[in-house]
C-alpha cells in the first residue's frame, strides 16, 4: 500500500491522563485540507522519537480530532505489517480473533494493562494529505496497535477494557 | 477444622511471601484462598488457611519480624455464585470519595463487588471493579454510574465479563 507523502513533522508535546481530551469523542476530519496532513506529519515525527511508541493519535498531543499513526515494523509481536502510516476517520468493519494481551500507553504512562483485543481486523479510513479511502486488514500486532488508537479517537483509553480488578499493572519498561 | 482469615503487611522485601507461607507451613496451617500484592511499596497479604490448632498460627507469625499480622477464627462461609459479571472502570483525576461514591452506586443497584483494585498514578486515581448483577440490571447501573461520574469529573465504563468455558 502506497501511502501519501506528508510535510515535514514537528514533535509535539504528549498528553497525559487525566486530562479531558482524552475522554472526549474525536471529531471527524476532512483528510485532505492541509492542517490534517501536518497533524498526521507531527504524530509520526513524535511517535517516531518516543522510544517504543507503536502508535499515537491526535487526541494525545491534545487535539480532538479522529487521526492517528501506527509503525509496528520490527515489533516482536507483529505478524502483517503495513508500515508507518497515518490514517483519519478511521473505523473497524470487522474484528474476529479475540486474544488478551498486555498494553501501555504513552497518555497513562505508569500502568499497563491486559486488554482483549481482535487479532485479526478490517478497518476502512482515509489517508490524509491525498484524501484516498482505505481499506487496511491486518493482525497480531498491528491489529492491537489500530484498535488502540482508534479507541483513542473515540475518547476512550485501554483502562476502559481492561479485563478486571487484577488486570492494571504499574508500569516497568515503556513498550 | 477451623477457619482462620489472616492478614500480614509490611513494607516489601524479598522472600516476605516465603517467610510467612513457610510459618505458617511449619504449624500445619493449610492455605486455600489468598490474596497478595504490592501496594505503594507495601506488600499486602490476606489469606484464609485451615489449622486444627488456631492460637498456632499467631505464634507462629508473631516470629516475624518487620511486618504487623491479624489472625481470627471465621466461619466457613458459602459464595453466592448467582447473577451476571461485569467490570467497572473508573479513571480521573484524584480526589476524595471516588471508590464511596462509586461503590454506594453499585450497592444501589444491588451489585456485588467481588474484587476490586485501585491505583495512584501520578495524579490519575484508576478503580477496576468486578460486580456481579441481578440479571438486567446493568443499564440501570450504567445510567446510575454515569451521573456519578459526572459528578466526580471522572470517566466510567461499564461492561460485561468474559467468561468463557473451555
Amino acid at each position: 500500500m502506497n501511502f501519501p507523502e506528508l510535510p515535514e513533522g514537528r514533535v509535539l508535546p504528549v498528553v497525559t491522563a487525566p486530562a479531558t481530551v482524552l475522554s472526549t469523542v474525536g471529531e471527524e476530519v476532512d483528510p485532505t485540507s492541509p492542517e490534517v496532513a501536518q497533524l498526521a506529519a507531527d504524530l509520526i515525527a513524535t511517535m517516531q522519537v518516543s522510544p517504543g511508541c507503536v502508535g499515537l493519535a491526535a487526541p494525545q498531543v491534545g487535539v480532538g480530532l479522529q487521526v492517528f499513526c501506527v509503525n509496528v515494523v520490527d515489533h516482536p509481536k507483529a505478524a502483517t505489517v503495513h508500515g508507518t502510516f497515518a490514517l483519519c476517520n478511521a473505523k473497524i468493519i470487522e474484528a474476529s480473533r479475540w486474544k488478551a494481551g498486555r498494553e501501555g500507553c504513552m497518555s497513562v504512562p505508569d500502568l499497563t494493562g491486559d486488554v482483549k483485543r481482535a487479532a485479526r481486523v478490517v478497518v476502512e479510513a482515509v489517508l490524509p494529505g491525498s484524501g484516498e479511502a482505505v481499506t487496511i486488514t491486518t493482525d497480531a500486532f498491528e491489529a492491537r496497535a489500530l484498535q488502540h488508537e482508534i479507541d483513542h479517537c473515540t475518547g476512550k483509553l485501554f483502562l476502559d477494557r481492561v479485563a478486571g480488578a487484577h488486570a492494571i499493572y504499574q508500569r516497568k519498561v515503556y513498550l | 477444622m477451623p477457619e482462620l482469615a489472616i492478614t500480614v503487611i509490611g513494607p516489601d522485601r524479598t522472600g516476605i511471601v516465603a517467610d510467612v507461607a513457610e510459618a505458617l507451613a511449619e504449624v500445619g496451617a493449610n492455605l486455600t484462598d489468598s490474596t497478595m500484592t504490592r501496594l505503594r511499596g507495601h506488600f499486602a497479604m490476606t489469606l484464609i488457611c485451615t489449622l486444627a490448632e488456631p492460637s498456632a498460627a499467631e505464634a507462629a507469625l508473631k516470629s516475624l519480624t518487620g511486618v504487623t499480622t491479624t489472625v481470627r477464627e471465621v466461619s466457613p462461609s458459602s459464595v453466592d455464585e448467582s447473577g451476571e459479571s461485569w467490570v467497572v472502570s473508573v479513571h480521573g483525576a484524584d480526589r476524595l470519595g471516588i471508590v464511596a461514591a462509586v461503590t454506594r452506586v453499585v450497592a444501589a443497584s444491588k451489585g456485588n463487588i467481588t474484587d476490586l483494585s485501585t491505583r495512584l498514578a501520578g495524579t490519575l486515581y484508576v478503580l477496576i471493579a468486578e460486580v456481579d448483577l441481578p440479571a438486567g440490571a446493568g443499564d440501570e447501573l450504567a445510567e446510575r454510574l454515569a451521573v456519578a461520574a459526572s459528578e466526580l469529573g471522572v470517566e466510567v465504563t461499564l461492561r460485561r465479563a468474559d467468561s468463557e468455558i473451555l
